[in-house]
């Protein structure tokens, strides 16, 4: 199954030559990057090197200065104008950004919302889905993430890997195309990080798109079909996950990754 | 050796003790003597206010609820949530177009601030007050183009009408910059949350940011209220009859000028009490999620000891 999703050649999120610049500092270098329907890409690299800001870039929470972001067929916040690109009405933009769901790495649950409140929200103000529908979801959500009967909590009296649990599960409510997952298990404490992965682990099974910045190789190896290595704000490396954490080519990539080398025992 | 066989005896005669009894409180006598020296001063002070023949206390009874102060007080509170409304309406327009990318929206904000907190809010009164002098006529119509419509000023702005302006120019600089600060101490996390999620801007800033920025704007809020509620006794040099103007207006006819005056004090303390207890329970209510449930409040806490 995994490899009809990658045989097939079907991207569902499609990046050409993104260049980002923060002042005098260019980020992102001219990034290209296809992520097929059903597959899961992991973004490594060290801090810095662009990563964070590439996913961002894929639902506009950056502006690219150059460059092609599309997903789903359809550019995430340009169009077209007398040959030139020219950014979206910012209405437009977020009816693009509905079908991408985001996960936050400090997990920003609306902390005065009801864990219920927090999935419902979006989907009866964004997609107008009625009420009652919207709670039966989030109720079918919560307990696809572990979360039965938590819907009255407030974020506040859950645990970190609780909350990301609750946050993965508001952004599937939105039933999303594609999710970016910004380094979802590295707020969380140790032993918390499992239960995070796990559900990504669910999720990845039952066919979502996913691509996921992070620091967990051992997921990454596991889990994404492919994973590319970020460094100065290019992909020096991007390939099958095993051939790209097992058999580095680039000299940088071996050495970002022989910093995990104790992970690496399975 | 000596020494470590004498301490070691205290050691078990104290693991002993331990077993069956719990830690002595220390006393503190200088703090309760300190305590019932201030007791005592505050209690001398009280007597002597009551006691005191010229503070008039059967006068100040007798106009405590009287018609004439009844009447002064509403206005008074009238006057205040009306300038509170419009203010904190304006306040937040203001707030918002500070924090808005359009650089000519940002600067005409905090000009406004700027100048609004400038002029003395008894300055701002006396200029509208005497807008028709300044202004004879006002116009509508396309600025620099043609006129539709115009009207003497003075009978368009009347005192009360001049008052509110004033306050309420006042009021907004004020509450844009508390409802600034309480958007800014949300974290930003929340407002990318929002837009993931896409949530449309204004619903995010009423659903989501200002929640939350509540915690931050009520306290000051309370503050600018209580502040706004004794400031309307300026209105009392333009002749509007709020708490102080009747007051002063009773006085000038029976030379009752302490009576009065302390008729107006207690009016002013007491509603003041009575905004303190709501921001209490204000304040609860926008905690909610943001407090661990098991924290009693301050007023559970002293019930639950009683």
């Amino acid at each position: 199954m995994m490899m009809t999703a990658m045989n097939t050649h079907d991207p569902i999120i499609r990046l050409r030559n993104i260049r980002k610049s923060f002042g005098a500092h260019r980020v992102l270098d001219g990034v290209d990057l296809d992520v097929e329907r059903g597959e899961v890409v992991c973004l490594l690299g060290a801090s810095g090197s662009g990563k964070s800001t590439l996913l961002r870039c894929i639902n506009h929470l950056e502006k690219i200065d150059r460059g092609v972001v599309e997903v789903g067929g359809r550019l995430v916040a340009h169009e077209l104008v007398d040959d030139r690109l020219r950014e979206l009405k910012a209405n437009e933009i977020r009816a693009r950004r509905a079908d991408i769901g985001m996960v936050f790495q400090a997990f920003n649950l609306f902390p005065h919302l009801t864990v219920l409140q927090n999935l419902i929200e979006a989907p009866v103000v964004v997609r107008k889905l009625p009420r009652s529908e919207a709670v039966e979801r989030a109720k079918a959500l919560l307990s696809l993430v572990g979360m039965d009967g938590r819907e009255h909590s407030y974020p506040r009296e859950l645990s970190g890997g609780q909350k990301q649990r609750v946050a993965i599960a508001r952004t599937l409510a939105m039933q999303p195309m594609v999710v970016l997952f910004d380094e979802p298990t590295s707020a969380l404490d140790p032993e918390l990080v499992g239960e995070v992965l796990k559900v990504m682990k669910d999720l990845a099974a039952a066919g979502m798109t996913m691509v996921v910045v992070t620091h967990e190789i051992t997921f990454a190896r596991e889990v994404a079909h492919r994973v590319a290595i970020l460094d100065q704000g290019k992909i020096i490396e991007f390939g099958p996950a095993k051939d790209v954490i097992d058999n580095p080519t680039h000299e940088r990539a071996r050495s970002f990754l022989s910093r995990f080398a104790w992970q690496g025992q399975h | 050796m000596q020494q470590n066989r004498h301490s070691d005896e205290r050691f078990l005669k104290a693991v002993k003790i331990s077993e069956t009894s719990d830690i002595l409180e220390r006393s503190h006598p200088v703090r309760w003597a300190a305590a019932a020296l201030i007791l005592l001063v505050v209690a001398w002070f009280f007597y002597g206010v009551a006691r005191n023949p010229a503070f008039g206390w059967p006068v100040f009874s007798h106009y405590f609820t009287s018609a004439e102060i009844l009447k002064g007080l509403w206005l008074t509170i009238w006057l205040t949530a009306v300038v509170m409304a419009l203010g904190f309406a304006f306040g937040l327009v203001i707030a918002v177009m500070r924090l808005s990318k359009n650089p000519v929206l940002q600067a005409i904000a905090w000009a406004y601030v700027w100048l609004f907190r400038s002029v003395p809010l008894l300055v701002l009164l006396l200029f509208w007050f005497n807008i028709s002098y300044l202004f004879p006529t006002i116009t509508i119509g396309i600025p620099f183009g043609p006129v539709f419509y115009e009207v003497e000023t003075q009978q368009l702005i009347s005192t009360m009408g001049a008052t509110i302006i004033a306050f309420t120019l006042h009021e907004a600089a004020y509450a844009s910059e508390i409802i600034r600060g309480g958007i800014l101490s949300v974290d930003h996390g929340q407002e990318e949350a929002a837009d993931a999620l896409a949530i449309p801007k204004r619903r995010a800033l009423f659903r989501v940011i200002l929640p939350q920025a509540m915690r931050s704007i009520i306290p000051a809020s309370a503050s600018l209220l209580i502040g706004t509620f004794k400031n309307t006794s300026i209105a009392s040099v333009v002749a509007v009859t709020d708490l102080l103007y009747s007051a002063q207006i009773i006085y000038n006819r029976n030379y009752e000028i302490v009576p009065l005056l302390m008729v107006a004090t207690v009016w002013y303390i007491s509603i003041t009490s009575i905004i303190s207890i709501v921001q209490y329970f204000v304040e609860a209510y926008f905690a909610r999620g943001l407090v661990k449930k098991s924290e009693p409040g301050l007023l559970k806490t002293y019930l639950a000891t009683r």
